[in-house]
């Protein structure tokens, strides 16, 4: 069976819990043997931009010293096998163009996504 | 007989947050009543829905004692769901994911509540006809 997570619920808790989500759990799925892939769509866009720098969370005496690290995240999954779409659409309404995406991220097009989504046993959106 | 129909849930808000906890309990409700094989893997603030130390509370802006205001648990709504679902010869199997259990300090939830990973959820989709993702929204 293959599955695929749409994420769309972008920088949700990604100070607290030092990654996103569902970026984590498409990992954590695949380690335990499952084939599931991942599209960036909506503001989750941006997690497939090169750069990102979420140093800096400070209360007090109290730093954070792991900050999430999205684009690393998404590079290790990529690495690993999986594969690792972003909504071509959101990324024109937001301004980001190719040389702008981590390498091995696939932008799409709005027209191409039946067939990409009729090859999946299971499609989770979050 | 036959065979029940085996359905998969992954839900991921807190409790007392959000009206799609209530909807995904309806749903749970629906699917228990049918004698399902029903499968949730709680992810997140999901996992505070059987937290066994929910309580009751007075209600002073309705003039009403904790038990005359009998305030909505999740806990509770979930073990009844557990007891339905095997009344009508299927189950409700719970599985709270175990990192975001420890995060939050949730351990203690309610009897058949067990504790497990990404990989049961993986298992529990294959194990389905189907697989509903009720995700915590912006």
């Amino acid at each position: 069976m293959k599955a695929l997570h749409i994420v769309e619920s972008a920088y949700r808790a990604t100070l607290e819990e030092q990654d996103d989500t569902i970026v984590w759990l498409t990992q954590a799925m695949r380690g335990a043997g499952a084939t599931v892939d991942l599209l960036l769509r909506g503001n989750a866009v941006n997690y497939a931009v090169r750069g990102q720098d979420a140093r800096g969370l400070e209360f007090g005496a109290w730093k954070q010293t792991e900050p999430p690290r999205i684009e690393r995240d998404l590079a290790s999954l990529i690495a690993k096998g999986g594969n690792v779409y972003a909504l071509g659409e959101d990324l024109e309404q937001r301004g980001i163009d190719s040389p702008a995406l981590l390498e091995g991220v696939r932008p799409l097009r709005m027209p191409m996504l039946p067939a990409l989504l009729a090859g999946y046993e299971r499609v989770w959106h979050w | 007989m036959n065979k029940p129909l085996e359905l998969s849930f992954a839900l991921m808000d807190a409790p007392f947050e959000s009206a799609r906890s209530t909807t995904a309990l309806r749903l749970l409700a629906i699917a228990a009543r049918r004698g399902c094989r029903i499968r949730v893997f709680a992810y997140e603030g999901a996992v505070m829905q059987p937290f066994a130390r929910q309580q009751r509370h007075a209600n002073a802006v309705h003039g009403r004692s904790a038990e005359e205001e009998n305030h909505f648990l999740p806990k509770e709504a979930i073990g009844a769901l557990i007891d339905e679902a095997a009344r009508h010869g299927g189950s409700l199997d719970w599985v709270n994911c175990g990192l975001c259990v420890d995060e939050r300090g949730g351990a203690e939830s309610i009897a058949g509540v067990r504790r497990g990973t990404p990989g049961d959820f993986w298992q529990q989709a294959q194990e389905s006809v189907n697989t509903l993702v009720i995700a915590t929204r912006d």
